[in-house]
């Protein structure tokens, strides 16, 4: 078993595979009058977010909870140390208190890959820059595999700001070590030119959604940053969701079965409308509680047993 | 399930090997269990049956199988999975979790009759009774085993017995059924102090 999770590409299909399926049992936890298992009691989980974040760090908390482990938050926003001083220190009073993980949230890329440096314990990546989020990716597929009942051969778009999108990158990352198929649609602003190729071989590029959806399984939103809207990427917000926003009757173009996933939160009428957001096809509150199950799994996978 | 420490059930290097109970034997050894339960809980009413994996699942299942030839009782049939439960997880990689399934009426009110092959130390019975605590509220808990072969490190005994087995702790009990293993049979290994 892995000591760390940094990124979606850390995983081979066998071990995302288990975590996934240790999630499925995770998920009985929650239908039970006591949502609460054993497994980890004694050991601590410290929750260290150097940014904003609702339902990581609460699915995190819950995850954590619910298998008996201590919870220690740590926000540091606010902090006015310099970065790389800061992290390193606060690693080294992590590591005094006794952390047995940590799971971290971190506006630099590459963060949680430092940490993992001076820790003893295991790290998480819970969010690095526009970089990785891992569990994400984990939710993310573990939800398409609940509703379409498998993983491999299925095709999925990714639309929107590619750029920015550490959900897009750990998403190319792990459907593509499972053997889903991606594809990336877009502004040509808003996708790095050589993406595909370098994250996983086999994922096409799109900058046309008209043309992708009658064709994909599963079409993922990604949220418009509302700070990158007067970046020039793209000329008006407008603009965007005409071309790349997910409609009605963009909706209908899509097959039968295929679902409509966001990882929140989402700028409704922007990138996605009310009537899609609240469709049937719409997997966004399920992605949710599948959180819960998925981190649960996550931790107890790095933390439940010897393996250090 | 091999409950104990590895160090205790792996089998010396050259072992002994003595079939305590072959094919015929163990299907005997069930029958029996199934009728007495069938006159320890006056026809099996309100009775659930949980297997504790591995080997305890198929167990369940030809429990719930004969008691429906002789009584023409349907005996609800369950999986409980205790790998979380387990007071020995530190001490290994981290092991795989296993489905649990309850039958469809739960196990609320129910007389819970467990179900494993070995019964050793009773360190897998604790997690089971730690598990069921955490699934549902049994009127009543019985243990039924294939074999007991002693040495046991907590207060617990069990309702139903196939065989006794006196080892000592040098030996190991290997239990093998026709669903997960091709075939039934009971073998004891060892007896060459390791």
């Amino acid at each position: 078993m892995i000591k760390h999770l940094l990124s979606g590409g850390d995983l081979d299909a066998d071990t995302a595979t288990e975590i996934l399926d240790t999630a499925a049992e995770m998920a009985t936890v929650a239908g039970r009058e006591i949502k609460k298992l054993p497994a980890l009691r004694g050991r601590t989980v410290v929750n260290l977010f150097y940014e904003d974040s609702t339902r990581t760090r609460i699915s995190f908390e819950a995850a954590a909870k619910r298998l008996s482990a201590d919870v220690i938050n740590f926000s540091a926003k606010g902090s006015s140390v310099t970065k790389g001083e800061s992290l390193k220190d606060t690693a080294l009073t992590l590591q005094a208190m006794g952390a047995d993980a940590v799971v971290i949230r971190h506006p630099a890329s590459g963060a949680p890959h430092r940490l993992a440096n001076w820790v003893d314990g295991s790290v998480v990546n819970a969010g690095d820059g526009t970089h990785e989020h891992p569990t994400q990716a984990l939710l993310d597929a573990y939800t398409m595999r609940a509703r379409l009942g498998r993983l491999a051969g299925l095709s999925v778009a990714v639309v929107g700001d590619v750029l920015h999108s550490r959900v897009a990158r750990s998403n190319v990352l792990l459907l593509s070590t499972l053997g889903a198929k991606v594809t990336l649609v877009g502004p040509p602003t808003l996708i790095p030119v050589d993406i595909a190729g370098a994250l996983a071989p086999g994922t096409d590029v799109s900058y046309d959604l008209d043309s992708v959806l009658p064709n994909v399984d599963v079409v993922m939103m990604l949220r418009v940053q509302r700070e990158r809207m007067n970046d020039s990427y793209f000329p008006s917000a407008r603009e965007y969701a005409r071309r790349y926003g997910l409609d009605g009757p963009r909706m209908r173009r899509l097959p039968e079965h295929a679902i409509v996933m966001h990882p929140g939160p989402m700028n409704r009428g922007m990138e996605i409308t009310p009537e899609v957001a609240d469709s049937p096809r719409s997997t966004i509150v399920e992605q949710v509680t599948n959180g819960v199950s998925v981190r649960m799994a996550v931790l107890y996978l790095l933390l439940g047993g010897n393996n250090r | 399930m091999a409950y104990p420490p590895a160090a205790r059930s792996s089998p010396p290097r050259q072992p002994s090997v003595k079939v305590i109970l072959a094919s015929a034997d163990v299907q005997r050894v069930v029958d029996r269990i199934a009728h007495q339960i069938l006159e320890k809980t006056q026809g099996a009413a309100n009775t659930v049956l949980l297997g504790i994996p591995t080997r305890g699942t198929p167990l369940a299942r030809r429990l719930a199988d004969r008691i429906s030839t002789f009584e023409d009782v349907a005996v609800p049939v369950g999986v409980l999975d205790i790998t979380l439960y387990r007071d020995d997880l530190r001490r290994h990689a981290t092991r795989a979790v296993g489905p649990t399934e309850l039958p469809p009426g739960g196990i609320d009110g129910k007389r819970v009759i467990l179900v494993d092959d070995v019964l050793f130390s009773g360190r897998t019975v604790r997690a089971a009774l730690d598990a069921l605590n955490d699934v549902g509220r049994p009127a009543s808990v019985q243990l039924a085993v294939l074999v007991d072969r002693g040495h046991r490190e907590l207060p617990i005994r069990a309702d139903y017995v196939g065989k006794n087995i006196p080892t000592s702790l040098a030996e190991s009990v290997k239990v093998t059924l026709a669903e997960i293993d091709g075939t039934d049979e009971v073998k004891l290994y060892g007896g060459t102090a390791s």
